[in-house]
């Protein structure tokens, strides 16, 4: 007999879609007006053309939550949470780039 | 319990004036911040910095903490004297916390100096003063990371793991030890998340609980890498596989594959196998990198092999590129 299982289902965030700025704002506990700065930084790019019909994505949310993060621990504007997340995006792929070439 | 050296963990002097203290926090929050930081331990340094900040920052807490703390070294045994009680407790202090980094996250040794002493209501303060009131708030998301092996996501898994996180219980909030369960989902990929929703800090009130948050990476493996969903692995070939094409076996997370070696393939060369990369709505392709390898000149028909190879190949020149522009030839 089988016994239920107790696994908890998770998903996965980055494949989330069509959350509204409303959504976004309470998953990243954020108040709406730095979501807003973060989309006119150019760091958040959802579909649409204004706040009320605003599209975003599971990996909008992860960088909303970052750039939360930095402001909050770190004191940093939403123009330099945007310089970090940017910098750190381009230091990754560097890393992956290293780790292919150390590994032929 | 050890004592703290709080002005050890942030790497000043007794005498730090307050600029210092928070220039110092500021240094170290960057270094070690858990979505910044690539050190290892980061977010345990970065807890305990966040501890160390909030009460050097704070006079009054700072003050009590001078008091105590003047005659002990880091990591000695600590025991608060008998009946210490610091008046208000962190009643007043902790309040701006809340929804911060630091919540009610804080050391068994923080806890026994500022929060725990003198008992009753008083001494318990900020968290739970706050929750008596009727005061309702969501409770924090928490993050941990975990790591995978590349294979989990091709086929999904289930992983235990056990965290330390605040629970609620009738006597109010404490650290506790969790064990959660959970299934990998398939196709997920190094640097995403996967949510466990109302699996974080309890909330206050009305609030509900915040969420888990793993962040996923994969363990290097023997064979396969992963770039996004694109999976790439090395396979060496002879030096005649290469030149004249050939077929061979190959492993993939997906199961053994004959593939064929084109002619005329140099080192570097990739060999798709399209829609074998991670699954997904759009899966990732799978890649062979070939690398040529050659056997050892270790016998007298080896050595006589490649004798052979050098006086058949006498107009090939490797370095035929290297020329310097204007140099002879």
């Amino acid at each position: 007999m089988n016994t239920p299982t107790r696994y908890l289902a998770g998903f996965i965030l980055e494949d989330q879609e069509e959350l509204t700025l409303d959504d976004l704002c309470r998953a990243c506990a954020a108040q709406s007006e730095l979501i807003v700065d973060l989309v006119h930084e150019g760091l958040l790019a959802p579909l649409g053309t204004a706040p009320e019909v605003w599209r975003f994505t599971g990996v909008h949310l992860h960088r909303a939550t970052v750039a939360v993060r930095l402001q909050r621990d770190l004191g940093v504007n939403p123009a330099g949470a945007a310089l970090a997340l940017e910098l750190m995006d381009e230091l990754d792929s560097l890393r992956a780039q290293l780790s292919r070439l150390e590994s032929l | 319990m050890e004592f703290k050296d709080y002005y050890k963990v942030m790497g000043v002097e007794r005498s730090a004036t307050p600029d210092e203290i928070k220039k110092a926090h500021r240094k170290l929050a960057r270094k070690y911040h858990p979505d910044v930081s690539k050190e290892k331990n980061a977010e345990a340094r970065f807890k305990e910095i966040a501890e160390a900040y909030e009460v050097l920052r704070d006079p009054e807490k700072r003050a009590a903490y001078d008091q105590l703390g003047a005659d002990y070294q880091a990591g000695q045994d600590f025991r608060p004297p008998p009946g210490w009680n610091p008046g208000r407790a962190s009643g007043g202090g902790a309040g701006g916390h809340f929804g911060g980094a630091e919540g009610f996250d804080h050391s068994d040794f923080f806890d026994a100096i500022f929060r725990g002493m003198g008992g009753g209501p008083q001494g318990r303060g900020g968290f739970d003063d706050l929750r008596g009131r009727g005061f309702d708030m969501p409770g924090q998301d928490q993050h941990a990371k975990i790591q995978i092996d590349i294979t989990d996501s091709y086929s999904g898994a289930t992983r235990k793991l056990q965290l330390r996180m605040p629970v609620e219980s009738e006597a109010g909030v404490a650290m506790q030890d969790r064990t959660i369960e959970f299934v990998i989902p398939k196709g997920i990929r190094a640097g995403q998340h996967i949510r466990l929703a109302g699996q974080g800090a309890p909330g206050m009130g009305q609030g509900g609980a915040g969420d888990l948050y793993l962040d996923v990476e994969f363990l290097p493996h023997a064979l396969y890498r992963a770039e996004g969903h694109d999976v790439y692995m090395t396979l060496p070939v002879a030096p005649w596989e290469a030149a004249l094409g050939a077929e061979v076996e190959a492993p993939t997370p997906t199961g053994e594959v004959e593939l064929k070696i084109p002619p005329g393939s140099a080192s570097g060369r990739k060999l798709r196998l399209k829609g074998r990369g991670l699954p997904g709505k759009t899966p990732g392709d799978f890649y062979f990198v070939l690398q040529v390898v050659l056997p050892a000149a270790d016998s007298d028909a080896a050595r006589k092999a490649y004798e052979d190879m050098a006086s058949a190949f006498k107009a090939f020149r490797p370095r035929a590129g290297l020329q310097h522009p204007g140099g002879k030839a």
